[in-house]
């Protein structure tokens, strides 16, 4: 048993390993094409992530892709494609500084009071493509990735001067107006670094929970169980639609926290340049990640490292989009190469299966299965 | 099995989308020169290359390079990026011993108004926002509405079927400006003819600056309802709503840079009745200038039609010989310089 175990873990690292080598020399294959120093960018890159502040930017937005791909993660694990975590941060993010900037409660309360609203309109953004799901069978795909155009138009309608949000005098932004000193999340100061959002750790939290409701409670059984096969854990008495709802329930609760550690952390307000885009990068995170939470902190680090330390290629005059081009070219090599990885693991355990048989184990493990 | 197909092909589809939002800018590492002045801009969603905006920033910090002997460098933003994002840009340009620090655009404001204060002796120019002050920060603001209010004199005049057309990129209070001061320069010049606003996309959705496609389809629509004049404020998108205006044989209103001596539009130009422009290019030489003159500029620069800051261009020879529709826009430019005519700036 130990064994087989040590064989998974090697061939659950030779996954991820094998797609960032193979990006690695593909983006090197790139900027050799486009006639620049191949190496040269990377050593710049490394530099960069070498000073304090982009650490902590890095840190910072590793927190927040990391909420993004959990709630990918808990869709991916019950086969459920929740494409909308995008719409469902923003809808959150907006709607949670909009209670947040309306009120003014003790300290924790009113943090509280944020967290609570942004989770049940990420819960409720989700439900909807859930309640479709079960009720009338229309795929989650389709429907999340409708949902977040919906979530634009309606975010840009509320937050309308006539409606709920406010310009301020001589700017030509909208905002939802600044959340009181009290609903701000207290961060940890690193000097001249400028500091981590306290929301980061919540993020390592949630990881935790993550951990521990699927691999430790029934329910996380069941998810599984209904993610590896529908009509099996029917037959074994496990609620499919509920279990279809209730997931997506919690992706998008999940989702909608990702917008927090900026919101609580730094801009106290949502405007009309908040962050976008973070729920698909929470894609990628996730599939890099393998749904593990301890891979999804590592992908989360890895790809908030090319996004902050590319940034700035551009005063030596490289293009910064060579990391998005690795970042893509991850995407690919990863989804290659776990499905070579794994037919790899599949061959073998015949192999396996084929030696022992040929060893003459196999009569006794006949009359062990008739019994 | 089923599972990873299924994710195989999830995967690669959003790798797909992640490739095709990668644009390849092409700049040339030429800022390695001597020590000198320097002087930098930070670039709006879009970057380099958007043939409206940022290039018209980045056309006054060439101008300033070759006429001041300047070192410009300059530093584009990620799609959907946060103000954290925006505050290292800011500091690494200042850091590096660039003065002034430009942002372009307003998104910049939060961002400056944390940098500013730890660089006390380096300019911050930010353009379309006039919400963060301080001593060493440059607001640069355009009376876009005047500008407009003009384009929709000469539109009341020039339409025949009383109906014009005006196109938003993103539906923002800016781009709400423009829309509020031409519908007005309209209604006032001619209380029959109607207007159709209509804007391509919802922020945070910013396709509207960028797609013509967009601007195209909308441009279909509006001249389907029979209008004949359409002014398009919409970056790059406005192309494609200038393609299907000419091909109707209608006309169209540019904005920002002069889009009938552009290149990109030539085949159109005969229908580019005239064009609102936005001097970015000279507000960002100015401050630049000022800065080396050792008389920084500080606090609100406000670019309206007595700066000729907006203005109405004049390079198409049709527009020029229409002797009563220039008549009547230079009266209502007097008026507005003057005081008599305040122009709104919301619809």
């Amino acid at each position: 048993m130990k064994k087989f175990d040590k064989d998974r873990l090697i061939l659950g690292l030779a996954g991820p390993v094998l797609a960032l080598v193979v990006a690695l020399a593909l983006t090197t294959v790139v900027l050799l094409a486009s006639g620049r120093n191949p190496f040269e960018p990377y050593r710049i890159m490394f530099d960069s992530a070498s000073y304090v502040d982009v650490q902590v930017l890095i840190i910072n937005q590793a927190g927040t892709y990391y909420l993004a791909a959990l709630a990918v993660a808990v869709g991916f694990r019950m086969n459920l494609f929740n494409i909308g975590v995008d719409g469902q941060y923003r809808l959150a993010a907006m709607m949670a500084a909009l209670v947040g900037a309306s009120v003014t409660l003790p300290g924790p309360l009113h943090i509280a009071l944020i967290v609570i609203v942004a989770m049940l309109v990420g819960a409720f953004w989700a439900g909807i493509a859930g309640f479709l799901k079960t009720t009338r069978g229309v795929s989650e795909v389709v429907s999340t990735i409708m949902l977040n155009s919906i979530a634009t138009a309606l975010v840009a309608w509320l937050i309308l001067p006539k409606n709920f949000g406010e310009q301020p005098a001589g700017s030509n932004n909208l905002t939802t107006g600044e959340i009181a000193e009290s609903g701000w999340f207290p961060g940890l100061p690193m000097g001249d670094g400028g500091e981590i959002y306290g929301f980061t750790f919540v993020a390592a939290g949630c990881g935790l929970l993550y951990w521990f409701g699927l691999n430790r409670t029934r329910f996380g059984f069941d998810l599984r169980a209904t993610g590896a096969s529908e009509s099996a854990a029917q037959a074994s008495g496990v609620d499919a639609k509920k279990m279809i709802l209730t997931s997506m329930l919690i992706s998008g609760a999940v989702a909608g926290l990702a917008g927090l550690p900026t919101l609580l952390g730094d801009t106290h307000t949502y405007s009309l340049d908040f962050p976008t885009g973070i729920g698909f990068t929470g894609i990628t995170i996730a599939l890099l990640g393998r749904n593990n939470p301890l891979g999804i902190a590592f992908s989360a680090l890895l790809i908030a490292f090319l996004d902050k330390s590319s940034a700035s290629l551009d005063q030596f005059g490289y293009e910064k989009e060579i990391a998005t081009i690795m970042q893509g070219l991850i995407v690919i090599s990863v989804v290659v190469s776990y499905e070579l990885v794994r037919r790899y693991g599949v061959r073998r355990q015949q192999q396996k299966v084929g030696e022992e048989l040929a060893a003459g184990h196999a009569i006794k493990t006949e009359k062990e299965a008739a019994l | 099995m089923r599972r990873i197909t299924r994710i195989a092909t999830v995967g690669v589809a959003s790798a797909a989308l992640a490739l095709s939002v990668t644009a390849c800018g092409g700049k040339t590492s030429s800022d390695a020169a001597s020590d000198g002045d320097k002087a930098a801009i930070a670039y709006d969603i879009g970057g380099r290359g958007d043939q409206s905006f940022n290039d018209a920033a980045y056309a006054g910090l060439a101008k300033a390079e070759k006429d001041l002997d300047i070192n410009g460098s300059e530093a584009e933003p990620s799609d959907g990026e946060s103000d954290a994002d925006k505050v290292q840009r800011l500091t690494e340009l200042a850091r590096a011993g660039n003065n002034p620090v430009i942002g372009v655009g307003f998104a910049y404001a939060p961002a400056i108004k944390k940098v500013a204060p730890k660089f006390p002796k380096t300019t911050f120019g930010i353009i379309d926002d006039a919400s963060v002050t301080g001593k060493n920060i440059a607001n640069i603001v355009f009376n876009e509405e005047q500008g407009s209010y003009l384009a929709g004199v000469a539109a009341a005049k020039v339409t025949k079927t009383k109906t014009v057309g005006f196109i938003g990129g993103v539906e923002t209070p800016l781009i709400k400006k423009f829309e509020a001061g031409y519908a007005q320069g309209v209604k006032d010049t001619d209380p029959s003819v109607k207007v159709l606003p209509q804007y391509l996309t919802q922020p945070p959705n910013f396709d509207g600056f960028s797609k013509p496609d967009l601007g195209k389809a909308a441009a279909q629509g509006q001249l389907d309802k029979n209008a004949d004049v359409i002014y398009s404020a919409a970056g790059l998108a406005g192309s494609g709503a200038i393609e299907a205006a000419s091909k109707a044989k209608k006309w169209n209103i540019g904005v920002d840079s002069d889009q009938y001596n552009q290149a990109g539009l030539a085949n159109y130009k005969e229908s580019i009745l005239t064009s609102v422009t936005k001097d970015i290019e000279d507000a960002v030489f100015n401050l630049i200038k000022s800065v080396k003159d050792g008389k920084p500029q500080s606090g609100e620069i406000r670019y309206g039609l007595d700066k000729n800051g907006v203005a109405l261009s004049m390079s198409n020879p049709a527009f020029a010989d229409m002797k009563d529709v220039i008549a009547a826009v230079d009266k209502a430019k007097q008026d507005i310089i003057d005081g008599k005519i305040t122009v709104k700036t919301a619809p």
